[in-house]
C-alpha cells in the first residue's frame, strides 16, 4: 500500500507545476511525481522561453495591446481553422490573467530577448529562461506544501468506469509502489521521444529527426490513458518541428540547435533541388513549417546555403557554417553533387530581380521564372566565400493528446466526462492545436490549462 | 586560438551562450556578449571580470552539467578572471605570486611585520613596549611617526603605482573597439553599478550559493565589507589632516570623527569577512574557481585580520596591550597594501574598470 493524496500530478514541466499550485492553493494535498532526475525535470519547459498572452493595454514589458480577438485570428490562421473554438477562445480570454497569476507564482519577466523583436508586443519572456521559470515554480510548490518525486517512472494507471483509482511507481530505489488519489491531473507531454511510437506514423523517416528536448517525454501516460478509454484528439503526424542543425545532438539540443538563416538564402534538398518558398513570410511566422519541409525531403535532410554578405544578419549560431570558396566546394564538403547544386544556384542567381533589401519587411526582393520562387528578401548568392548549414526536422513536441473540456476534465471515448481526471500542456494540446503554430503558444496552454485543471481537481477531491 | 586554454573554453562556452541569450536579462555579462560575434582575448577578460558570480546563470542554464554542452559560466569565467590577474600584473616578474597561496604570503608579510615592529619596540626599551600611554603622541612612544608616515606612505606608494600600471594593461587590452579615456557619464554609472553591487543579485532574486534556491547573502556581507574599509581609510585620512594641518595627534577621544569612522569601519572589516567566509564554505563548488580559494581567503584573512586588531587597539589602547596590539595592527595594514597588486583585492579594481567600459559601450549603442 502507498500514500493517498487528494491530488496527484504526473508530470513535472509548466502545466504540471501550475496544477499542483493551484490544487495546493485550492486547499489539497498534492503529488508530483516528474519521470526525469532533478537535473532535467520540467520537460520542454526548460527549453522555452516565453509565453503568448492576451492584454488590452501596453505593460512596462509589453510594447502594445494584443486583444483578444487578434489571438484568436492568430490561431485561426496558423492552424487553418483545425482548433475547438469554445477551448481556445477560453484559453486566450484566461490568458489575459495568467500573465498576472504566473508573476505571484515567482515568476518574472524581461522584455522580449534581443534578435526576437517582433514578438515584443504578444509574448512575454522569462527572465533566465525556461529553467529560471521552472526552478521559480518548484520553489513555490515546494514552500506551499506541494511534495515532488523525481525519477518517478508511472508504469500503470488504474481506471476504473472512467475514474482514476491509483497510479503504480516504480521508484529506482525503493521498488514498486501504489499511489492512491481523489483528482489526477495529467500533465506529462507528447511522445516525441518516443521515436518507436513516431516511426508508427512516420516509417523510418523517423530514424532521422533529431528530439529538441529531453529522452523522458515518451508520452508513456498519453498511452495509458488513451488505452484506457479516453477520446483521443488530433492528427498523430501533426507537431511542432523546426529545422535544426544536422549536427545537433540526438536529444535535449534545444534552442541553439535553432537556424535564422533561411529568410537570407535558399534551401536545398540532397539532390541540389529547392523546394519551398523561403522567403513566403517573416520569419517568426514560418520557423515552425520548416521541420515538417524537410521531413519531407529524401533522407530528411536539407541545406541551408547563403553567401558571405549575409553572415551577420542572424543570431550567431552554436554549430559554425560549412564553408567553400567556390559553390563546387561546398557541394563537395557536404556530400553534394558539385554540378547540380552550381545549376541551382546559378539559376536561381539569373531569377533575381532588383529590388530594395530589407528584412524587417516583406520587401520586394523577388525571384522570376523559377519554382518554386523566393518572394522576399531573394538576393544572388556570389559572393565566396559560400556558406551552408545542414539542417534536419527537429521534433518539439507531438499533438495527439486527450480530449478535454473547459474544466480540463479529460472526455472519455463515448463522450462522457470523467469524474476526476484532468489534462493539461502538451498531452492535450492538440484540442487547440490541429496543427501549425506560433511563438509561445505551448506555455499558454500549459499554464492556462494547468491552471483550470489543478483548480478543478482540487475541488473535486475537497467535495 | 586564444593565449590560454582556459580562454579557449571562455570562448567556446560564449559561442554557445550567444546562440541561445536567454540569461541576457540576469546581469552585464550577457549584454556585453551580445554585442559581439567572435571574442579576443581581451573581450574575454573583460567578460570574465564583469561576471560577479551571482550563479544565476547556472542554475538557470538547460545546459549546464550533467548536460553534455557543459555550460558552466560561473567556474569558467572565475578562472579565466583569475588568470587575468596574472595576466596584467606589475611588474609581470611578480605575476607569479597569483598562482602560489595567498594565505600564505599575507600571513607570512603580517608575521614578519609585527615582529619587525615588536623588535623594533623592544630593542628601544622593553618597558615603552609592555608600558601603558596615554594622552596626545602615546602611538608614537613606539614608532616615530615620521618613520610610521614614511614607511606607510612608500608602502602605500608602491601599491597604488603596481595597481595603476596592471589596471592600464587591462584596459588597453579591453578597449580596443571604442578605447580612449573613459566618459564622465560611463564613470559615474560604474561607480553606481559597484557602490550597490548591482549585479551580484542573482538576476534580481539574491545570489545561489548551496542550490538552487537564492539563500546568499554575500552582497550584504560585501557592503559591510567594502564600507568598512572605504571607512577605515577615511579615519587613516582624516586622522593625517588632523596631524599635519591641526596639530592634533593620536590617540583621539572615542567620540572623535577619526575614532568613530573607524570604529564603525572596523566593525564592518570584522563581521563582514566573517560573513563572506562563511558564505564561500557553503558555495556549490562547481560554481568557484578551487584553484583561487587560497587567494581569496587570504584576502579576506587580511582584512578581517586588519579589522580586528583595530577595534582591539581601540578597546584595549589604554592598557599594557596596546604596544603588541598597535603592532599587530601595523603589521597587518602593512601587509594588506604590499599584497594588494598581488592578491584578490585587485578584483575590485578590474570589475570596476570593466564596468566602465561596459557603461560606454551601452552608451555608444544607444547612441548609434
Amino acid at each position: 500500500m502507498g500514500s493517498k493524496y487528494d491530488v496527484l500530478v504526473i508530470g513535472g514541466g509548466n502545466a504540471a507545476l501550475c496544477a499542483a499550485i493551484s490544487a495546493r492553493r485550492g486547499g489539497a494535498s498534492v503529488l508530483v511525481l516528474e519521470g526525469a532526475p532533478k537535473f532535467y525535470r520540467g520537460g520542454n519547459t526548460r527549453h522555452t522561453r516565453n509565453m503568448r498572452c492576451a492584454h488590452d493595454a501596453a505593460t512596462e514589458i509589453l510594447t502594445g495591446p494584443y486583444t483578444e480577438q487578434e489571438f484568436w485570428e492568430d490561431l485561426l490562421l496558423v492552424t487553418g481553422g483545425q482548433t475547438d473554438e469554445v477551448l481556445a477562445r477560453h484559453m486566450i480570454r484566461e490568458s489575459k490573467d495568467i500573465l498576472n497569476w504566473i508573476v505571484e507564482q515567482g515568476v518574472r519577466w524581461q522584455p522580449s530577448l534581443g534578435g526576437t523583436l517582433s514578438l515584443g508586443r504578444t509574448n512575454l519572456f522569462f527572465l533566465g529562461g525556461g529553467r529560471a521559470m521552472l526552478n521559480a515554480l518548484y520553489l513555490t510548490a515546494e514552500r506551499l506544501g506541494v511534495d515532488v518525486e523525481y525519477d518517478a517512472e508511472v508504469t500503470d494507471l488504474v481506471i476504473e468506469d472512467g475514474m482514476f483509482v491509483a497510479a503504480r511507481l516504480k521508484r529506482p530505489i525503493n521498488g514498486e509502489t501504489e499511489i492512491r488519489a481523489t483528482s489526477l491531473v495529467a500533465a506529462a507531454g507528447g511522445f516525441e521521444a518516443n521515436i518507436e511510437w513516431l516511426k508508427q506514423y512516420w516509417g523510418e523517416a523517423a530514424d532521422n529527426f533529431l528530439i529538441r528536448g529531453t529522452p523522458y517525454n515518451r508520452g508513456s501516460i498519453l498511452k495509458m490513458l488513451l488505452d484506457k478509454g479516453v477520446q483521443e484528439v488530433g492528427d498523430p503526424t501533426q507537431c511542432h518541428a523546426v529545422a535544426i542543425d544536422a549536427r545537433a545532438p540526438k536529444f535535449d539540443g534545444g534552442i541553439i540547435t535553432r537556424h535564422d538563416s533561411v529568410v537570407f538564402g535558399i534551401v536545398v534538398n540532397k539532390h541540389s533541388q529547392r523546394f519551398y518558398d523561403e522567403g513566403e513570410d517573416i520569419w517568426p511566422k514560418r520557423y515552425a513549417i520548416w521541420g515538417r519541409l524537410v521531413a519531407a525531403q529524401p533522407d530528411q535532410i536539407a541545406y541551408i546555403i547563403f553567401d558571405s554578405t549575409v553572415v551577420t544578419s542572424f543570431m550567431p549560431t552554436l554549430f559554425p557554417p560549412i564553408a567553400g570558396q567556390t559553390i563546387a566546394e561546398l557541394a563537395a564538403k557536404l556530400d553534394l553533387d558539385p554540378a547540380a547544386l552550381e545549376k541551382t544556384i546559378i539559376e536561381f542567381n539569373a531569377a533575381v530581380r532588383p529590388g530594395t533589401f530589407d528584412h524587417t519587411i516583406l520587401d520586394d526582393c523577388v525571384t522570376e521564372g523559377i519554382t518554386p520562387p523566393k518572394t522576399h528578401w531573394a538576393r544572388r548568392i556570389e559572393t565566396p566565400p559560400y556558406l551552408a548549414y545542414p539542417v534536419r526536422p527537429g521534433i518539439t513536441f507531438t499533438y495527439l493528446g486527450t480530449r478535454v473540456d473547459k474544466q480540463a476534465r479529460m472526455l472519455m471515448a463515448d463522450g462522457k466526462p470523467s469524474a476526476n481526471m484532468f489534462a493539461a500542456g502538451e498531452i492535450m494540446a492538440g484540442n487547440v492545436l490541429g496543427k501549425g503554430y506560433a511563438a509561445g503558444m505551448g506555455m499558454t496552454i500549459g499554464s492556462v490549462f494547468g491552471r483550470i485543471a489543478g483548480r478543478e481537481a482540487a475541488k473535486h477531491a475537497r467535495n | 586560438m586564444h593565449g590560454t586554454r582556459i580562454l579557449d573554453k571562455a570562448d567556446r562556452l560564449m559561442t554557445v551562450c550567444n546562440s541561445c541569450r536567454y540569461c541576457e536579462g540576469l546581469c552585464a555579462v550577457f549584454p556585453a556578449m551580445e554585442m559581439r560575434r567572435a571574442f579576443s582575448d581581451g573581450d574575454l577578460n573583460y567578460l570574465a571580470n564583469l561576471c560577479h558570480s551571482c550563479g544565476a546563470c547556472y542554475v538557470d542554464c538547460q545546459f549546464s552539467p550533467p548536460h553534455e554542452f557543459n555550460v558552466n559560466v560561473p567556474q569558467t569565467l572565475a578562472v579565466a578572471r583569475a588568470e587575468s590577474y596574472a595576466a596584467y600584473a606589475w611588474p609581470q616578474a611578480l605575476s607569479g605570486v597569483f598562482g602560489r597561496n595567498g594565505l600564505v604570503i599575507s600571513i607570512v608579510a603580517a608575521l614578519s611585520m609585527a615582529a619587525f615592529i615588536l623588535g623594533f619596540a623592544a630593542l628601544n626599551d622593553r618597558g615603552v613596549l609592555l608600558g601603558v600611554h596615554t594622552g596626545p603622541g602615546a602611538f608614537y612612544k613606539l614608532m616615530p611617526h615620521n618613520a610610521m608616515a614614511a614607511l606607510f606612505s612608500a608602502a602605500f606608494l608602491y601599491a597604488i603605482l603596481a595597481l595603476v600600471m596592471s589596471v592600464r594593461a587591462f584596459w588597453r587590452d579591453i578597449g580596443a573597439p571604442i578605447g580612449g579615456r573613459p566618459d564622465g557619464g560611463s564613470i559615474f554609472q560604474a561607480i553606481r553599478d559597484a557602490g550597490e553591487l548591482r549585479y551580484l543579485d542573482g538576476g534580481g532574486v539574491g545570489c545561489y550559493n548551496e542550490d538552487d534556491t537564492p539563500t546568499d547573502r554575500r552582497k550584504l556581507f560585501h557592503h559591510l565589507t567594502f564600507y568598512g574599509f572605504l571607512l577605515c581609510f577615511a579615519a587613516t585620512s582624516v586622522a593625517t589632516l588632523y596631524h599635519y594641518l591641526l596639530g592634533r595627534e593620536a590617540p583621539y577621544p572615542w567620540w572623535d570623527l577619526p575614532v568613530v569612522l573607524g570604529t564603525l569601519g572596523g566593525i564592518g572589516l570584522v563581521v563582514g569577512p566573517i560573513g563572506l567566509l562563511v558564505a564561500k564554505s557553503r558555495r556549490a563548488p562547481e560554481l568557484l574557481d578551487e584553484t583561487s580559494y587560497g587567494m581569496d581567503v587570504g584576502f579576506i584573512a587580511m582584512l578581517f585580520l586588519t579589522g580586528l586588531t583595530g577595534v582591539l587597539l581601540l578597546l584595549l589602547r589604554e592598557t599594557a596591550a596596546m604596544g603588541p596590539l598597535l603592532a599587530l595592527h601595523l603589521g597587518a595594514v602593512f601587509a594588506l597594501f604590499i599584497t594588494m597588486p598581488y592578491g584578490k583585492f585587485v578584483h575590485g579594481i578590474y570589475r570596476f574598470a570593466a564596468l566602465v567600459r561596459y557603461a560606454q559601450e551601452r552608451r555608444s549603442e544607444a547612441g548609434s
